[in-house]
């Protein structure tokens, strides 16, 4: 064997083995014995590049900051004004959720595996969930996703570390159709905006299968629009919009693509024309300040953001002022929803133990109802891993007196009003008819 | 056919890394898996290469691999590892055999664009249709290995770690044979080769439907790694031009090339993530301007340097 | 009747966006033999610089008019110095490279850009709806339509005719076909090719500027914005023929009222219309519609 030869063999070898020492020692369950009890490490996936930082990512990873902080100080109001998750202090990972479902299995993996975190609790996009749902399953580890919408994740199979502590986005369409049908009980037409991706295509469907169901006399168009996600620039769409007859538009657009489309669509009066429903609106209603149009049926995917600000427990109090004094702006949806998700994290490890085991954990958090920030949360669906709250729609209104957008009208709707019964799917449970809902 | 030094080498390490993989912690084998299945399509990219082509939809192949083991596994029921390699393998290989027809006319920078105009068209249909999963895709059942079902990931990383030995073996041996030396000909001067007697569209059509078989094996071997599949992941212009980002990082100099680059490209990756969780993309394009400022022959021209000696052609 | 308007109108105000995003990245490839993906950053940059000095200007008090003055600086600025940076800096040593590594060069010189708007400007959004809401609305073809979007027709003519001016008309222009043509016989001939390559540059880098500039005010600037309009401008340039304004302009012109089309009668085609339309030119002439003619050297 020639210098050549013995070399790159030496690569490998060297490599293979400082691949293994740059990682920790392999089995999770022996750090957890022997490590420091009094620190937790809790890894938070958000988005923090791309186009759905600045809506999404940002605020949720702020919610979670926020509220990690307060419970290791113990600030938070009552009930939960204990410092540390079971008196254990917590350290968070931030983590950019981008890159697509193959990355985020590989950082999964590395965040179990190599990382050792504790919990984990986080992710907004369906994608990234669904691809990581099995993984968590069968690396056995504690995980709570915060925000992705896909109702999937537990009616595809069952779960017993996997849990979701904000209801999936049926709830958001069937509400958004009811409360439609409540405001607009005279409508005759409606049509829709979408991304073209599953998000914005199951949105449609669950929109026009209940209003369907509950408002018969109204007729969806047939040149509902899907535009490629991100594509910025809707002039035709808003053309075609224009020139048909129905009333109501109905968009789950977020993003720079929601911005853009009321900008655009404001400065050529549709939305006078037109009745707006922005299921996924919350996000922009304070971004977008005097610029967001009047009268705009506006949800956030559940009791957060503008659409709660006036509930006036201790708790959302607290969560509003505080986030407001430490980063400037209203809390929207998604910092709701994380900081949620870090409160369900506190309240599993409070009853377990900071030393319990994923699967103690996963038990301390089943089928239980908490006071959340803004809402009262039910782990009711799923075998008790996947959470139902209200969910409701309100009607933008800028408030030139006070400088600041609100919501008028405000209804929610009873959680079992909105999401499907325990082991229904939920698209045969609004084909059928939507048997089986409490409003 | 099989005794030069590469062959050796590639059987050796390739063993070595089963043995390694054997004790080292999953997170690790786990990103072997993912370099090694990747690494298969590099392979077939580095053939194009060395023909002078880069093809920047090569996603569309990796896509249709991967895309063809979930429906397989869905609408078939098959979950054989082998049986779906094979047919990752075949449906790509014959998507790429007939659009080798139109391909095998192009060069440069048009050859590359069309074959990313034809993965976006394939893109667009999936993330369109909402049979096809859209964007969510579908999860894959965990494979079986002649009926039986493995407790952990480790059998399927031998398979993969194997099928990527006798990937690199039939392409070492390929790149001897006079149709393999066709690709640095071709590169260096088409209308010579033709003069010699070999009809540069055939051989070019060979290579491309190489490197789409070899691309459709490696998505099907990433799905089953990943027990899921999506299109922002497997098909988007993005992944193609990871595959190529790996490619130039590797080297067209040998077959061992590709692997030892694609696990420097998840280890890279890995940190560059975990250093700079807001900065990793920053990470990524000034790493790949440097390879291609200063190490154009990728990792393995600094092997060889190391080496003192070429090893292998 | 109505309709047809609305989609013509539709079809050129969507051509005049592909136009004017794509016309720097045409003039850059047909001069350089570069398929430049930093394009993308010129476009986010233009975007960028544009709304925050808007959004800045117009706290201060400024008339929104000036937002106009504010766009084309933008774009000049973001050119100047964006573009002779990357041409100085990096490109100027690859010119004896192969051509793909090039443009590999150039997707790394795009991450590193994105990112760098991530950590510049942050990633909150930015709006600049000033100019737009200036120009207000106008009744066309029975529906409502911005005046803004009607003033892209006007700019992407004047792009067009200009670069159609400059290079049928003036010295400069006869020097760019020259070495459009035939680099090597340019330098032979005495031309600066070194200085016609960093004009070049500089001068698509203006226009993709330009582009992101102009459209800054219709939407709300945020992280991401560069990479969608990399692959638009990508099949108007390969539709239209690589270096040709001409074709550029067809292409634009092809894709657009296509699309407008499609989102009318047929939404569900929308989606690829574009990539459709880019396989198939490149199918039957692969060169483009209008690209100039390539001798074939030995």
């Amino acid at each position: 064997m020639n210098k050549g030869v013995i070399a790159a063999l030496a690569v490998v070898v060297v490599g293979a083995v400082a691949f293994m020492l740059t990682g920790e020692p392999p089995k999770k369950e022996e750090v957890k014995a022997d490590a420091d009890a009094k620190q937790l490490t809790i890894a938070v996936p958000s988005f923090l590049t791309g186009g759905a930082a600045g809506p999404f990512g940002i605020p949720a990873m702020n919610g979670a900051k926020m509220v990690v902080d307060a419970i290791n100080k113990g600030k938070l109001p009552a009930p939960y004004n204990t410092a540390g998750f079971g008196g254990a202090s917590a350290s968070i990972i931030e983590l950019d959720e981008g890159g697509g479902a193959t990355k985020q299995v590989a950082e999964y993996r590395n965040l179990v595996e190599k990382r050792n975190v504790n919990a984990i609790v986080g992710y907004i996009s369906s994608g990234n969930c669904q691809a990581l749902a099995p993984i968590a399953e069968e690396l056995k580890q504690f995980t709570i996703f915060a925000t992705c919408g896909t109702p999937r994740i537990f009616e595809e199979a069952p779960r017993k570390y996997v849990f979701r502590t904000m209801a999936h986005a049926t709830a958001d369409n069937t509400a958004a159709a009811m409360y439609v049908k409540e405001q607009f009980p005279n409508l005759k037409g409606y049509t829709g905006i979408q991304q073209n991706y599953a998000w914005g295509q199951d949105s449609w469907r669950d929109f026009d299968l209940t209003l369907k169901q509950i408002l018969p006399a109204a007729q969806a168009s047939d040149n509902v629009q899907f535009p490629k996600i991100f594509a910025g620039q809707y002039g035709s769409e808003i053309s075609a919009m224009s020139l048909d007859p129905a009333e109501l538009v109905h968009t789950s657009f977020w993003g720079g693509d929601l911005e853009a489309f009321i900008f655009q669509g404001a400065a050529r009066g549709l939305f006078k024309e037109k009745t707006g429903v922005l299921t996924v609106g919350g996000t922009a209603a304070y971004r977008l300040g005097k610029k967001l149009p009047d009268g705009l049926v506006l949800g956030a995917r559940g009791p957060y953001g503008i659409l709660v600000k006036d509930r006036d427990s201790a708790l959302n109090q607290w969560f509003i002022n505080t986030y407001k004094n430490l980063y400037g702006t209203f809390p929207s949806g998604p910092a709701y929803q994380y900081g949620q998700a870090i409160l369900a994290a506190k309240i599993a490890y409070d009853k377990a133990g900071s030393d319990a085991t994923d699967e103690e954990l996963a038990a301390a958090l089943k089928g239980i109802t908490f006071e959340s920030f803004s809402t009262t949360v039910e782990m009711a669906l799923g075998g008790g891993h996947q959470a139902i709250t209200e969910n409701g729609y309100g009607i933008t209104k800028y408030d030139e007196a006070n400088g600041e957008n609100i919501v008028t009208n405000v209804k929610f709707y009873p959680a079992t009003c909105v999401m499907p019964p325990e082991g229904e799917n939920s698209v045969d449970w609004i084909k059928g008819g939507m048997k089986g809902a409490k409003c | 056919m099989f005794g030069d030094k590469t062959s050796k080498f590639v059987v050796l390490g390739g063993l070595l890394i089963i043995l390694v993989g054997s004790f080292a912690p999953n997170w690790i084998v786990n990103q072997f898996m993912f370099g090694f299945s990747r690494a298969l399509a590099i392979l077939g990219l580095m053939v194009l290469w060395r023909t002078g082509l880069v093809s920047f939809g090569h996603a569309f192949y990796f896509g249709l691999g991967a895309y063809a083991v979930a429906i397989f596994d869905i609408k078939f029921g098959v979950t054989d590892v082998f049986l779906r390699l094979l047919a990752g393998a075949f449906v790509a290989g014959l998507a790429g055999y007939l659009l080798g027809f139109i391909m095998r006319n192009y060069r440069d920078i048009f050859f590359a664009m069309l074959n990313t105009a034809i993965s976006m068209v394939l893109f667009g249909i999936v993330v369109k249709t909402e049979a096809l999963g859209s964007t969510d895709g579908f999860a894959i059942s965990m494979s079986t290995i002649f009926g039986m079902s493995p407790e952990s990931k480790y059998p399927l990383f031998v398979i993969i770690t194997l099928v990527g030995i006798l990937a690199a073996l039939i392409v070492n041996f390929y790149l001897k044979s006079t149709y393999g030396r066709l690709t640095t000909a071709i590169r260096d001067n088409e209308i010579r080769v033709e003069y010699l007697g070999f009809s540069v569209a055939h051989a070019i059509h060979l290579k491309y439907t190489i490197s789409t078989i070899l691309a459709g094996g490696a998505g099907a071997l990433m799905a089953m790694s990943l027990g899921q599949v999506d299109p922002e992941s497997m098909i988007n212009w993005t992944v193609s031009g990871e595959l190529v980002f790996v490619t130039i990082l590797s080297g067209p100099g040998n077959v061992l090339a590709p692997f030892i680059g694609s696990l420097v490209f998840e280890v890279l990756r890995t940190y560059a993530f975990e250093l700079a969780p807001q900065a990793w993309q920053l990470i990524m394009g000034a790493t790949f301007l440097t390879i291609i400022f200063f190490l154009p022959g990728g990792i393995w021209s600094l092997l060889e340097k190391f080496g003192g000696k070429k090893n292998g052609k | 009747m109505e309709t047809f308007l609305t989609i013509v109108l539709d079809g050129l105000q969507f051509s005049s966006y592909l136009f004017i995003v794509s016309a720097g990245l045409t003039i850059i490839f047909g001069v350089m033999k570069i398929l430049n993906v930093a394009h993308g950053s010129f476009y986010a940059w233009g975007a960028y610089t544009a709304a925050f000095f808007i959004g800045k200007f117009s706290d201060m008090g400024t008339p929104d008019a000036f937002g106009f003055l504010i766009i084309l600086a933008a774009a000049i600025a973001v050119g100047l110095l964006l573009g002779y940076a990357i041409e100085q800096l990096i490109l100027k040593h690859m010119y004896h490279r192969d051509e793909v590594l090039i443009v590999l060069a150039t997707f790394g010189l795009f991450l590193v850009l994105e990112d760098i708007i991530l950590i510049a400007f942050g990633t909150d959004p930015y709006f600049a709806f000033q100019p737009m809401a200036l120009l207000g609305s106008v009744e066309l073809g029975g529906i409502v339509r911005d005046v803004y979007g009607l003033t892209l027709i006007g700019v992407a003519t004047l792009v067009a005719v200009g670069c159609w001016w400059l290079l049928n008309k003036t010295k400069w222009g006869t020097l760019l076909k020259a070495v459009i043509y035939d680099r090597e016989m340019g330098i032979s001939m005495g031309i600066n090719v070194p200085l016609v390559y960093t004009m070049t540059f500089i001068g698509g880098a203006i226009l993709g500027g330009l582009g992101g500039a102009y459209i800054a005010p219709t939407i709300s600037v945020a992280p991401g914005l560069g990479t969608e309009v990399i692959v638009l401008s990508f099949a108007v340039v390969v539709v239209g023929g690589m270096g040709s304004i001409a074709g550029a302009a067809i292409g634009s012109l092809i894709i657009g009222l296509l699309r407008a089309l499609a989102v009318h009668e047929l939404p569900q085609v929308e989606l690829f219309v574009v990539f459709a339309v880019m396989a198939i030119v490149l199918v039957f002439r692969p060169e483009g519609l209008f690209a100039p003619a390539k001798p074939r050297k030995i």
